[in-house]
């Protein structure tokens, strides 16, 4: 072969990585999380509605419930509210909302203006239980079965074909399992 | 001439440029009880990620997230926690991407042992092209010497 053909070979490789690299360069973001098939992190959190109540992980034992943090301040949050909504209206699945780095009252005020799609809303003023959770961006939301495991993790805004693909049908083998 | 004068400038000025934005992490004040602590602190939140921004560590980081974990590590170090334990508690969260060191495990032995490879590979190579030249050199002296003769 002519070996003046080496360095063009050479740029088409590059080119080919260059490709590769775009092509997966939305998976960087979509790290999977160490916490996947792991017990829920250990919390016991102020109650939102009624900041004297706490509710802990050992409360929520024995139903699948889903913990989707939130705050506020995030702007993705309200992006992904219809769909949390519309999937709280289906009464399939608990869902805990995980209020954190938030002001109370802007959290409530927040609900009261777009409306209030979780069961309950957890107080995680200072950050520390989205830390044990491994949560590094908002919204993030995790799928827990009954025995208090993590089944399944979302990053970033939840859209209706996740919730539909992913959410509604483990929730359903978890109740045809038990 | 001209041109390699102007290169150097832009050269200076890129690189100047790229250590100020380096050199401006916008750390709280901390309190360690020795030196040491404080030393392994700079340690630890170099060689540990920033989730947010990805490619800055904690040390360089200004995000909310890089705040919390640093006072996250700061609480491990008074508390008596030794390195690794507290590298394990944010590998246990955001998983083996959080370290900057990538450890040597099953799923890693492609990126350490690759670099070896490809000095191998190089090597080959060299040792090809080496003794071409040399069957080459040969071969021409030797129809020197023979004209010569």
């Amino acid at each position: 072969m002519n070996s003046r053909l080496f360095p063009l070979l050479g740029f088409l490789l590059l080119v080919g990585l260059l490709v590769v690299g775009l092509k997966i360069a939305d998976r960087k973001t979509n790290l999977p999380s160490p916490l996947i098939d792991k017990p829920v992190p250990a919390f016991d959190l102020p109650v939102l509605a009624s900041p004297g109540e706490r509710m802990s992980k050992e409360s929520l034992l024995g139903k699948p419930y889903l913990v989707n943090f939130w705050g506020s301040w995030c702007v993705t949050c309200r992006a992904e509210h219809p769909v949390v909504t519309e999937l709280a209206r289906l009464n399939a699945v608990y869902i805990v909302g995980m209020n954190f780095r938030d002001e109370s009252t802007d959290a409530i005020a927040w609900l009261k203006r777009w409306g209030n799609p979780y069961d309950v809303s957890l107080i995680d003023f200072d950050g520390r239980v989205s830390i044990d959770f491994g949560v590094y961006a908002a919204p993030e939301t995790f799928l827990v079965d009954p025995s208090g495991t993590i089944v399944f993790k979302h990053l970033g805004q939840l859209t209706w074909e996740v919730v539909q693909n992913e959410i509604l049908p483990r929730v359903a083998n978890m109740e045809s399992g038990s | 001439m001209k041109l390699r004068k102007l290169f150097i400038v832009v050269l200076t000025l890129t690189l100047s440029v790229s250590v100020f934005a380096q050199s401006a992490p916008v750390q709280e004040p901390m309190v360690f009880e020795t030196q040491q602590q404080e030393d392994r602190f700079k340690v630890l939140t170099q060689e540990l990620r920033c989730l947010v921004c990805q490619n800055q560590n904690l040390a360089d980081s200004d995000a909310q997230l890089a705040h919390d974990l640093r006072a996250e590590v700061h609480e491990m170090l008074l508390a008596g926690k030794t390195d690794d334990e507290i590298k394990q508690f944010m590998v246990e969260r955001y998983g083996d991407f959080v370290l900057y060191r990538p450890p040597v495990q099953q799923n890693t032995y492609l990126l350490w042992l690759a670099p070896l490879g490809l000095l191998f590979i190089g090597a080959l190579i060299l040792r090809v092209n080496v003794k071409k030249r040399a069957v080459l050199l040969e071969s021409t002296t030797d129809e020197e010497t023979g004209n010569q003769a």
